[in-house]
């Protein structure tokens, strides 16, 4: 109970210091709207940037001047930090960062873009598809970490779910069934993870690190004693279809994205608000997240810790399944050994970025889907930039929301802390 | 299990309850009684297995023997569901409450009301309402929308009672309530109890604390060693109840006489130190402690004693102002400069700071000189004299032990706090600061230790002693300092009246206007 009392003296004693989060958080976004408008600004060729609506450099376009955009975007990334800096508009803080984040992002595109074209659809829909295993990955992390259980086992539930899809997929030439068992190898994994965390204790970190080399190590040997000697029989998976509701489909940029598109898109979107709202809204949802911060406070009134948690992460399992079914059902048709290649470990950090929250995980992961889109972009056009600056944007933003410079990222007290009755 | 009948005030027995933990026998066939309406006090030293008992009562735990019967039934709680069920609730002395979950959440959680069918969608306006109207019946006023862990203690387990209360109990157990309380809660707590008494629900009320029990008691039950040992009336003497409690005549008052302060040895100026969150948690102290007397620092727990202290030891930063030892700045010392230079000090967590569980008694005693002559140097150790040292400390600190050599995690509390006693007083010392220095220690090593601390203070030693039980500050020090939210309030002499310090505690120094509302004594 003394946290409690210290709370409640910090609220008395402290004065509240200068150098508030908020301030803190404002002042990085002036350096990097400075970086922005002087560096980028002079850079950039005066040429016009042109964001085409449709596939090829010619049709509708939102086009400007390449210098004066990275300039004008860098003065508005100012203004959000300058907003954020002075203390005015405590209410809007998140809302001001995302700004300031987003124009900075659009500097540095005009800079880069200016005398090119980006295509605005290809990069949007490039960046779903690439969030997509992110997103699914995530969840799987918040209904685990949420009821207080570590899941590192992300990667390792992505592999074998992408391997099971692949396998069973071609061997019943179905791709539900491909769909299905991919959630069923994520659910195995996850199975074993709960298991040896919440009935043996094990050290749920080293769990997980085991499982995802027991994951490798098994869809790897498989992999070559089985699908190379025979890949028209093993390895060659219907995909998923993709589907277009026509009228929707007809939406500039977000119509391709969101409607003429597979089943994935749509699953992981709505489990995204499911959980959202399960976690906040139901009973389950209060219970998990009791069981996440305070076990014995939960068993006290009759909650079944042990038994809710290994709920939540089954469920996890499955939901990392079916996002090891995007590798093989969806992105490539085929499985090859270690092919999630780390996707697994960007979720994890989708997850920590999003604060533990679907929507948080949501926006993270397209925030790197897109980082991993334009690296690709810039290395296609030959942008000065090295692409691998961009791929290393993930691990570089959740050691700044670990670390808490762009505020403070706090995990459910109880996570991975075995719970044992007293 | 046949719900009991819900209708009638509610009868508890405990008929033969015993629980072992392997060879310990925590509950020995105990046989208790409630009747509807009283408030029956479960008296016994810490360890003496109270809370296993009510932890059986309450259905976290399963007797090994014996039998639980309400209204004449015999029922089995396999969980605190099923104690609830048949009117049966708890607070507990660690508030099971969630501190990022509102109040009304945390009163819901595990009853929730919900509509919707499977989905269980929650019902919040209707868990909002319930705790409205439990709280206004009770008069127990709570915030349903305030987030838990920005409460005072007091209020948390106002939330944690009414919690009880929604589920419809009729008799509430109360572990240890008043142990994080400042008096003025404590009095407070006291009146909920009597009404709720008044409107026929029954009360166990489990504690160590005499004065309460005689307070407030119908009937008092006297647990030693996890067996009933007396039974008692509230107009036993304290005495009495300490004897029957301990097993032996005790005594009550720290025998001392008057101190003959002498130089100032320690002394704080402008102390300010932030605690682990980087809040400022010592906001200001002056404070001159001198040798040959006992400083006493007052106040309830979490106010920045612990942040105080540990500043003075070098083991937290000082933001701002000075320590000094006999006119030298201790801020440049490191913990081990600072202890070799005469200062002796008891940390309020024992079990963390104090000892190393695992290490021997022999091998805790000498943890601060273990590189010294004559118990090693900077290459080997002289285990012969770390032997033959723990055996005079032993026998002079009369520490319960098989050997010397049995790991210091398996003494009880008392027996562990006396080995860091014996260690930190076995260097010569210029100051001895001692925070909570009789925490979770049985009532016969409480006598023990502040004979200790009072034999150091008459050899000349600066005393200062931090404990958030105000009967141990007022019987030990000469001088008591009030501590609230990081300041000093007011040093004032043991003589003063409780209730001027108790509401010192609260912050409340006006005499006048600012004295709380009549009633709650």
């Amino acid at each position: 109970m003394s946290t409690a009392t210290v709370e409640e003296t910090s609220v008395v004693v402290a004065p509240e210091p200068f150098w508030t989060r908020q301030r803190r958080l404002g002042l990085t976004l002036v350096l990097i709207g400075l970086l922005a408008a002087v560096l980028f600004g002079a850079l950039a060729p005066s040429e016009q940037a042109r964001f085409t609506l449709s596939d090829d450099a010619e049709g509708a376009a939102l086009s400007i001047n390449g210098q004066l955009g990275a300039v004008l975007f860098g003065i508005l990334t100012i203004v959000a930090g300058g907003v954020l800096l002075a203390g005015l508009a405590k209410r809007r803080q998140t809302a001001l960062l995302g700004l300031g984040i987003l124009t900075f992002v659009l500097s540095f595109l005009c800079w880069q873009v200016a005398g090119k074209f980006m295509p605005l659809v290809d990069t949007t829909s490039g960046t779903m598809q690439l969030a997509l295993p992110l997103i699914l990955g995530a969840l799987a992390g918040v209904l685990g970490e949420r009821s207080g259980v570590v899941n590192v086992a992300i990667e390792g539930q992505f592999l074998m779910g992408a391997f099971a899809g692949a396998l069973v997929g071609t061997m019943a030439t179905s791709v539900w069934a491909g769909l299905i068992s991919a959630a069923v190898g994520g659910l195995i994994i996850a199975a074993i993870l709960a298991v040896l965390s919440i009935r043996y204790l094990v050290d749920q970190t080293v769990v997980g690190i085991v499982l995802n080399l027991f994951a490798l190590g098994v869809t790897g040997f498989l992999y070559e004693r089985l699908m190379q000697n025979d890949a028209s029989a093993y390895n060659e998976p219907p995909r998923l279809p993709e589907w277009r509701i026509p009228g929707l489909a007809d939406i500039p940029v977000l119509g391709p994205v969101l409607f003429d598109t597979n089943l994935l898109v749509w699953v992981a979107l709505l489990l995204v608000v499911a959980i959202h709202f399960g976690l906040t809204r139901t009973r389950w949802g209060l219970r998990t997240r009791a069981v996440g911060e305070h076990p014995t406070a939960a068993d006290t009134v009759g909650i079944r810790v042990r038994g809710l948690r290994y709920l939540n992460v089954l469920m996890g399992g499955l939901v990392a399944g079916i996002g090891g079914a995007y590798f093989t059902l969806v992105a490539t048709g085929s499985f090859t050994k270690n092919m999630t290649a780390g996707a697994g470990f960007i979720a994890l950090a989708a997850l920590i970025f999003g604060r533990y929250t679907p929507f948080g995980a949501l926006g993270a992961a397209l925030f790197f889907g897109f980082a991993q889109k334009l690296a690709t972009y810039l290395s296609a056009v030959g942008s000065p930039v090295p692409s691998q600056f961009l791929n290393m944007l993930p691990y570089l933003a959740t050691i700044i929301a670990v670390a808490g410079l762009v505020g403070r990222v706090r995990a459910p007290a109880a996570d991975g802390l075995p719970y044992v009755k007293s | 299990m046949a719900l009991p009948n819900r209708e009638i005030p509610l009868k508890l027995e405990l008929r033969g309850i015993t629980k072992r933990f392997g060879d310990l026998v925590a509950n020995d066939h105990i046989d208790i009684t409630v009747e509807p309406g009283e408030v029956h006090a479960l008296l016994g030293e810490n360890g003496a297995g109270k809370s296993t008992l009510m932890n059986q009562l309450y259905g976290l735990l399963q007797p090994d023997e014996g039998q639980i019967v309400v209204n004449g039934e015999p029922v089995v709680f396999r969980s605190p569901r099923d104690a609830i069920a048949a009117g049966i609730g708890m607070v507990h002395q660690h508030f099971m409450l969630v501190p990022v979950f509102t109040v009304a959440e945390n009163i819901a959680l595990g009853s929730e009301e919900v509509r919707g069918g499977p989905l269980g969608w929650l019902d919040r306006r209707r868990s909002r309402r319930d705790v409205i109207e439990t709280s206004e019946r009770y008069g127990l006023p709570v915030d349903p929308d305030a987030l838990v862990e920005d409460l005072p203690v007091g209020a948390q387990q106002r939330v944690e009672i009414v919690k009880a209360l929604t589920r419809e109990v009729d008799l509430l157990i109360l572990d240890e309530p008043t142990a994080v309380l400042t008096p003025q809660e404590t009095d407070e707590l006291l009146a909920v109890m009597r009404s709720l008494t008044a409107m026929g629900k029954s009360i166990v009320f489990i504690t160590h604390k005499l004065k309460e029990v005689k307070a407030i008691a119908d009937r008092i039950t006297v647990v030693r060693r996890g067996k009933i040992v007396g039974t008692a009336s509230p107009d036993t003497s304290e005495d009495e109840l300490a004897a029957l409690m301990v097993g032996r005549a005790v005594s009550l008052e720290v025998a001392k006489t008057p101190a003959e302060p002498g130089r100032n040895v320690l002394k704080l100026a402008g102390l300010v130190v932030d605690d682990d969150r980087g809040v400022r948690a010592v906001d200001g102290v002056d404070l001159e402690v001198r040798a040959g007397e006992v400083l006493g620092i007052a106040g309830v727990q979490g106010n920045g004693q612990t942040e105080l202290v540990e500043a003075v030891m070098g083991l937290r930063e000082v933001r701002a102002g000075s320590v000094e030892l006999d006119g030298e700045s201790l801020a440049p010392l490191s913990t081990k400069q600072i202890l070799r230079s005469g200062v002796g000090y008891i940390p309020e967590d024992r079990s963390h700071d104090g000892v190393v569980k695992e290490f021997s008694v022999a091998e805790n005693l000498v943890l601060d000189m273990y590189d010294r002559s004559p118990y090693g140097n900077a290459f080997k150790r002289d285990l012969g004299s770390v032997g033959s040292n723990a055996r005079e400390r032993v026998a002079e600190f009369d520490i319960r032990c098989q050997s010397p050599d049995t790991p210091v995690g398996t003494l009880s509390g008392g027996n562990q706090q006396k080995v860091v006693v014996a260690r930190e007083m076995s260097r010569p010392l210029r100051l001895f600061i001692a925070s909570q220095p009789t925490r979770g220690v049985d009532v016969g090593s409480i006598e023990f230790i502040h004979g200790q601390i009072i034999h150091e203070r008459d050899q000349g030693t600066a005393v200062l002693v931090v404990s958030s039980e105000l009967d141990e500050v007022v019987g030990l020090a000469d001088r008591i300092a009030v501590m609230y939210r990081g300041r000093i309030l007011a040093i004032v002499s043991p003589d003063t009246p409780r209730e001027e310090i108790g509401l010192l505690m609260a912050g409340i120094t006006g005499t006048g206007g600012d004295a709380p509302e009549e009633g709650t004594k």
